[in-house]
């Protein structure tokens, strides 16, 4: 799957800057440092935008592509920021026998985004992800660290009144 | 040297430890298929093609990157399983490939199509999905169509060894695909425009911007005078487009071709080249005597000028105020020449035959041209004339030999050489040099700036004082040299940087080398090999001495460095974002 390019402005601080400048100037000598320096600006952005990847490529002095395309290679990687509220739908074999499948695509018509990708307002973002474990009660989502089991579609929009604030 | 006896085929052979299969079946004689390898700078085993058997290996292995450490090696090129392998390899790539041959600009002259034939594949062998991809034909220098895209990332690696890496392999599985960062289109990214992908690309995903089918309009237009030039390399590469020998040279032919292509003007872009060396040797005098910017840096190949821009922003002082010799041959043909002969130049329709695609860039450049009309008003490709010639049946290689129109076509053996890295440097020091002794020096050879190494540098004493240059080409090899210079380690007075490695001769719109002779034949060594031929076998030597030059200067630009001299033959660079 290709990785959804998030459109929602970008908004380091100047903390998170100093943290990944000492991030790159940690492992500026390591051969192949673009992939953990691209984990370590995970962690202090929660996503790689152009903004966070471009810092990267100028401080290792790697041409931007080649940043880039480590960025898209690997699915730990994310080019969009979680949301306020992040929803991960369990793509696992229960759940999606069980129809996650539909409760995902309910969940991206009331959000108007796909997998992957963030709300402009920052409030919510949508994720497939793998088994989370709980096939009792599948299909499962979570919500941030609710959980909503034994759903059908038609719940969505009642579930998601709830987070509205 | 520790040497092997292993067996090729069942034949004994013996070969230096650590040689690879694939060149040591070169050297036996056999030539294993490849499409993703490139010597040096692509070597990932990455296509499959070059798949061969090792006895007692687990799997077949790639030769291309299979290292030879085993006395009693035994190894297989072609036995049914081998060839069974490679077809089907070839029709998986093909599975998922735009195969509309017929209107593909590299038909015949496409490495994937050649080996289907080679190896009888049936094309819908595996029908099923295939991805289809927007054609990103937002630059004027080149189209980028990745339906015909194989994934060899022998162009991301042509890319990164130019130190500018703007494509490269995006996403993963079945989503892989070549493109620029954030998925942004080419005019939008820090291209410098060398067309080296083009000329690597195996097949018809990286093409230069096709301009053929307007300048053949121009020349079917009896209201304009169309006048045409030819760079200083064309003349060694062109006949390879006719299945002449590498290092041809085909002058006499190229210029017979372009009058039965009905331009009515034929002009020596050397002759330009001699008028660079006039202007850019004055400003050097001028720039060391006067305390101006050192070191002074060509500026006459325009995918290192938008390098800089791109790159090195802070030496663009450094950069010679000269325009390449391409602006200054339209310059001159459209002022000198129009009124000399009376026609407007708005009349005129020049045509640029260059070995490169950043000169399409080129004449689109704010601060060329003058009065609001352009220098040049197409660039061609070595490739695109080739092209043009084939269309209208011209039999190229029959034909007698043709001279130059004159008024500029003249060219001296400095200016010819401009096509090989090195060629610049020793022009203007053949010029140099007899302005500072004031003699007409007969020792004009400056071997020392010669040649296909990364960085070459001399320290020449001319007239009491040291001039000590560097020539580099190659921008990963001018980054290299750059860096020294910024840093103050060097203390050139005079580098010249041609873009491309080995500089025109093996610029990004030159004939295409396949894979293998790219990888077995000395290409850019016999290209400047007939450079240096043509220098020495022409009438005059030095720009200096070009009687055109003398005459173009008594008549019209006074002196080198002149006001109208600035105002026809000198532009300004500009500082370009990097991201």
């Amino acid at each position: 799957m290709q990785k959804k390019i998030s459109s929602i402005p970008f908004a380091g601080t100047p903390e998170q800057e100093a943290e990944l400048k000492a991030v790159i100037a940690k492992h500026i000598d390591d051969p192949g440092a673009v992939m953990p320096v691209l984990q370590e600006a995970q962690e202090i952005y929660g996503y790689l935008p152009i903004e966070v990847q471009t810092m990267v490529a100028e401080g290792l002095n790697v041409p931007l592509e080649e940043v880039y395309g480590v960025s898209t290679f690997y699915s730990q990687f994310a080019l969009s920021p979680k949301g306020k509220y992040n929803i991960s739908v369990c793509m696992g074999t229960a759940c999606y026998v069980k129809g996650s499948g539909e409760v995902l695509d309910k969940l991206s018509e009331c959000l108007g985004i796909e997998a992957e990708e963030c709300t402009l307002d920052g409030k919510f973002s949508l994720t497939a992800c793998r088994c989370i474990g709980a096939c009792g009660l599948a299909p499962v989502i979570t919500i941030n660290d609710d959980v909503y089991g034994r759903l059908t579609a038609d719940m969505i929009p009642e579930i998601l009144e709830k987070y509205k604030d | 040297m520790e040497m092997l006896n292993i067996k090729i085929n069942g034949m004994p052979f013996s070969v230096e430890k650590n040689t690879t299969i694939l060149e040591a079946c070169h050297q036996f004689g056999i030539k294993i298929p490849t499409l993703c390898y490139l010597k040096d700078i692509n070597e990932i085993g990455a296509c499959r093609m070059c798949l061969c058997e090792v006895k007692g290996a687990r799997s077949l292995v790639a030769a291309c990157v299979y290292p030879i450490d085993r006395e009693g090696t035994e190894i297989f090129t072609n036995t049914p399983q081998i060839q069974k392998y490679r077809k089907t390899t070839l029709e998986l790539i093909l599975s998922n490939h735009d195969k509309k041959c017929l209107s593909c600009p590299r038909s015949n002259n496409c490495e994937l199509q050649a080996l289907c034939k080679e190896y009888g594949v049936d094309e819908t062998k595996f029908e099923g999905e295939e991805t289809k991809y927007d054609i990103d034909a937002t630059t004027l220098h080149l189209v980028r169509n990745n339906n015909k895209c194989i994934l060899c990332r022998r162009c991301s690696a042509a890319c990164k060894n130019q130190y500018v890496g703007v494509i490269g392999a995006n996403n993963r599985g079945f989503d892989t695909e070549i493109g620029c960062a954030f998925n942004q289109t080419l005019d939008a990214v820090s291209c410098v425009a060398c067309g080296q992908c083009t000329a690597v690309c195996p097949t018809g995903a990286l093409i230069e911007r096709d301009d053929t089918a307007e300048v053949f309009a121009a020349i079917a237009d009896e209201t304009k005078t169309v006048i045409v030039h030819t760079a200083p390399s064309i003349r060694a590469t062109l006949g390879e487009c006719f299945d002449m020998p590498i290092g041809t040279n085909v002058t006499g032919k190229m210029v017979a071709a372009l009058r039965r292509l009905g331009f009515d003007k034929v002009f020596d872009t050397n002759f330009a080249a001699d008028l660079t060396i006039m202007e850019e040797g004055t400003e050097f005098l001028d720039r060391v005597k006067n305390g101006g910017t050192l070191p002074m840096i060509t500026s006459c190949s325009p995918g290192w000028i938008k390098f800089c821009e791109h790159y090195y922003p802070e030496l663009i002082p450094n950069l010679s105020t000269c325009k390449s010799p391409q602006q200054m041959q339209g310059a001159m043909i459209k002022s000198y020449y129009a009124e000399k002969m009376g026609i407007d130049p708005k009349d005129m329709v020049v045509v640029a035959v260059m070995p490169c695609v950043a000169k399409k860039f080129e004449i689109k450049r704010d601060d060329q041209g003058h009065d609001g009309i352009a220098d040049n008003d197409y660039v061609i490709s070595t490739r695109e004339l080739a092209k043009m010639i084939k269309t209208a049946g011209i039999q190229f290689t029959e034909l007698a030999d043709e001279d130059f129109d004159p008024i500029m076509g003249i060219g001296t053996g400095a200016g010819t050489i401009f096509g090989t890295t090195g060629g610049v440097m020793e022009a203007a020091l053949r010029t140099v040099a007899d302005i500072l002794t004031g003699e007409d020096l007969e020792s004009i050879d400056y071997t020392e700036v010669r040649g296909m190494e990364d960085i070459k540098e001399a320290t020449y004493n001319v007239a009491g004082m040291e001039v000590k240059v560097a020539v580099t080409s190659g921008l990963s090899n001018a980054a290299k040299l750059l860096d020294k210079v910024k840093s103050g380690e060097a203390d050139y007075h005079f580098i010249e940087v041609m873009c491309c490695p080995g500089g025109c001769i093996n610029g990004g719109g030159q004939p295409i080398v396949d894979g293998h002779t790219r990888n077995f034949v000395d290409v850019k060594g016999l290209r400047a090999a007939a450079l240096y031929d043509d220098d020495k076998n022409l009438p005059y030597r030095k720009s200096h001495k070009n009687p055109e030059i003398t005459a173009i200067y008594a008549d019209y630009l006074k002196e080198p460095g002149s006001h109208k001299a600035h105002e026809l033959l000198h532009t300004s660079y500009v500082k370009r974002e990097k991201y």
